[in-house]
């Protein structure tokens, strides 16, 4: 097949979060062009928080993403305090990390399940599934319902959270209410995972095997698996506080995309469940440990098509360190507590948490009257912008003699693997074959 | 009778609407029962040619944009903007506040020539809009309210009380009374005062009310020591379209 022309343009590629376009050329057996374009029009939210107070910096974070809106909102709250010098007690601790679990949960739920489980039944979308696969849809919407209520009962709403503010929460759940809710996630979530874990099982045979090793980043910290809090880890050169994030991410502007592109030891990185789950594996609960077992996922995995598998995995270990969370909290008793918002000073404060979609980095400077004076947001989904163009370059001239259609599909598989946000990049996907 | 034919659209916006909606776990296969989606690009492949109802979320901020909602429109019998981007440009809108050139800066710095913006525009400063619901994230069960009367052929509801009125009839304790700030006197309702619920202020997520001068919210918040221009600073967050009806980018 040498000097193969070829031309892909799929525009606005679907069941991904956001707006791009899959772009290939190939001219006479030489690959011009292998990127995805991001064509979602900027939203500015740097510019926009500048001049706001430290209680309105989250709620405008939040809606940078609806999908991630918890985890903008914790780094956002985290970015806040070490900014003002505000601690927080261990109650509110736990009850975020709750939140975070509530929110990993859900969207991996929606990504794996929903998004990219379709493509591995040969379907378009998840809607015929209601009538073939009818049981596994029931499923999949009640854990996605479990998920939710989490968020909800824990900060008043799943999308934009009400009460988790600067420095504590506005309103407390009883402790009946998490008792319940304890209950649920034992009896039926637990239950409900583990079927779509079977069902996963029974279909991953369909996921294309396509290896790149790349270089790995995400949250660490060697007390519990990476999500809420800890260290920058970098499988290539080990731990980075997070004050150094500028040094890791180094973001750069190209002119097919509006999110800037990142790139750390490599030309790429990759950020999500998958560099989590590589990074972080040894510190799953052994029933996560199991289902990725049963799932075929072993650490390190650098076939990024497995990374809705690393997502179920996820899923099981959320809803059991939620329950360990209850527990905690429970067994101290639930405290009426003020959230603190006596800022002991004012200056730049930076944080990172885990987000569904990866590693999620804010830094603000406040000015002495508690005004943003600047800010910064560095995304996940722009961190494996990178690392998704150079999965593409590799892989087209590996599937190069299948048909048109098939290296269509396996592209779009791709970037939907990546489970891109692309509103809170800004937004993504569209491909096309000229031959 | 076939069934009506829906579609879903976004433009820019989190998407959080988006998600809103699909959050009716419980209800979601009996609503999937009535209609035929159409189109809904976060979720299927399929594209259509017609719409009997087109949901539209998001907001108008990119020349390529304004394209695509004039068609949408053309080929769409009831159009229905969803969240608060889409009514009146929401929080996107923040940014119209600030010189255009300044913005892109602050985010590309000497690169901001690649990217073509505009101020961000409610989709009725484009198109003819029929219905809207309000919030950011809208609404849910206002959503599902709007939802199922246009699908049965009936007029929704539409909204036009403050936040206080719901958040009296939960009876909760005004968070003014509790030394918060709060813009519900002068937000339009509908979402239940689910944040003053929660123990926090109203933020002004639906936008002002009509009549805002009318029902005594101005004395209100005089009353507890805050300014009409400290309201309306704050309402700016998800208004400053509404407020500022200076840009008529579009018309
Ligand atoms: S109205 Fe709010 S929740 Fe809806 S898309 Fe806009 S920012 Fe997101
Ligand atoms: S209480 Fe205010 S901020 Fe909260 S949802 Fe209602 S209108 Fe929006």
């Amino acid at each position: 097949m040498m000097g193969k022309d070829l031309q892909i343009n799929v525009h606005h590629v679907t069941r991904v979060e956001g707006h791009g376009n899959i772009v290939v050329d190939m001219k006479s057996g030489k690959l011009l062009k292998a990127q995805l374009d991001i064509v979602e029009p900027p939203r500015f939210f740097e510019a926009m928080l500048k001049g706001r107070n430290f209680i309105e910096a989250a709620i405008i974070t939040s809606r940078i993403c609806g999908i991630c809106s918890l985890g903008h909102q914790m780094t956002s709250l985290k970015a806040t305090e070490a900014a003002l010098g505000l601690e927080i007690s261990e109650q509110t601790k736990r009850l975020r990390k709750i939140l975070v679990n509530g929110s990993t949960f859900q969207s991996n739920v929606l990504h794996a399940l929903f998004l990219a489980t379709p493509d591995l039944l040969n379907v378009g979308s998840v809607f015929p599934l209601v009538n073939t696969h009818k049981d596994v849809v029931l499923a999949a919407l009640r854990l996605k319902r479990l998920a939710n209520e989490i968020g909800e009962l824990v900060s008043g709403r799943a999308v934009h959270p009400i009460s988790c503010v600067p420095g504590g929460f506005t309103k407390l759940p009883t402790e009946k209410e998490l008792m319940d809710l304890k209950e649920k996630l034992l009896k039926q979530g637990l239950k409900d995972a583990q079927y779509a874990v079977d069902v996963l099982a029974s279909v991953a045979g369909n996921i294309p095997n396509f290896i790149r090793e790349t270089e790995y980043i995400s949250v660490y910290s060697d007390k519990e698996y990476g999500l809420y809090e800890g260290d920058v880890c970098s499988s290539d050169v080990g731990l980075l506080p997070v004050e150094k994030y500028l040094e890791i991410t180094n973001e750069f502007v190209v002119p097919h995309s509006t999110s800037k592109h990142a790139k750390f030891n490599r030309s790429s990185y990759q950020v999500g469940a998958m560099a989590r789950f590589n990074n972080s594996h040894k510190l799953l609960t052994d029933n996560a440990k199991k289902t990725a077992e049963k799932l075929g996922l072993k650490a390190p995995c650098h076939n990024p098509y497995m990374i809705s598998v690393a997502q179920m995995v996820e899923v099981v270990y959320c809803i059991e360190d939620t329950v360990a969370q209850i527990d905690a909290i429970l067994s101290a008793g639930i405290k009426q507590e003020n959230p603190n918002q006596e800022a002991t000073r004012y200056g730049r404060g930076i944080a990172t948490t885990e987000v569904p979609r990866g590693i999620l980095f804010h830094d603000y400077t406040y000015n002495r009257q508690g005004m943003i004076e600047a800010a910064n947001c560095v995304i996940p989904t722009g961190q494996n912008l990178q690392n998704i163009d150079d999965d593409m370059k590799k892989l087209v001239p590996e599937i190069i003699k299948e048909s048109k259609e098939d290296i269509t599909k396996k592209l779009e598989m791709l970037v939907r693997a990546y489970d891109p946000c692309i509103s809170c990049s800004v937004h993504m996907l569209d491909v096309e074959f000229v031959e | 009778m076939s069934k009506p034919k829906v579609a879903f659209f976004d433009f820019t916006g989190c998407e959080g609407c988006q998600l809103n909606k699909l959050n009716f776990e419980n209800e979601l296969l009996d609503l999937l029962e009535l209609v035929d989606i159409v189109e809904f690009r976060e979720a299927m492949d399929d594209k259509a040619e017609e719409y009997d109802i087109a949901f539209i979320e998001g907001s108008i901020s990119s020349p390529s944009c304004v394209e695509r909602i004039h068609d949408i429109r053309r080929r769409s019998k009831i159009l229905v903007a969803l969240g608060q981007c889409a009514v009146s440009g929401g929080i996107n809108a923040i940014k119209n506040l600030h010189p255009m050139d300044e913005v892109q800066e602050t985010v590309y710095g000497k690169d901001k020539y690649l990217f073509p913006s505009i101020p961000a525009q409610p989709v009725s400063a484009i198109v003819k809009v029929d219905y809207e619901v309000r919030g950011c994230p809208m609404s849910a069960p206002e959503y599902l309210h709007v939802f199922k009367s246009l699908v049965l052929g009936r007029k929704p509801e539409v909204i036009d009380h403050s936040v206080c009125v719901e958040c009296k009839l939960r009876e909760n304790e005004c968070v003014l009374d509790k030394g918060m700030f709060c813009l519900g006197p002068i937000t339009r309702g509908g979402c239940g005062a689910i944040c003053p619920t929660n123990g926090q202020y109203c933020i002004g997520c639906r936008g002002p009310v009509s009549n805002i001068n009318k029902n005594g919210a101005v004395e209100m918040l005089k009353k507890h020591g805050f300014s009409v221009n400290e309201a309306l600073k704050r309402m700016k967050m998800f208004s400053a379209n509404e407020l500022d009806k200076k840009i008529e980018w579009g018309r």
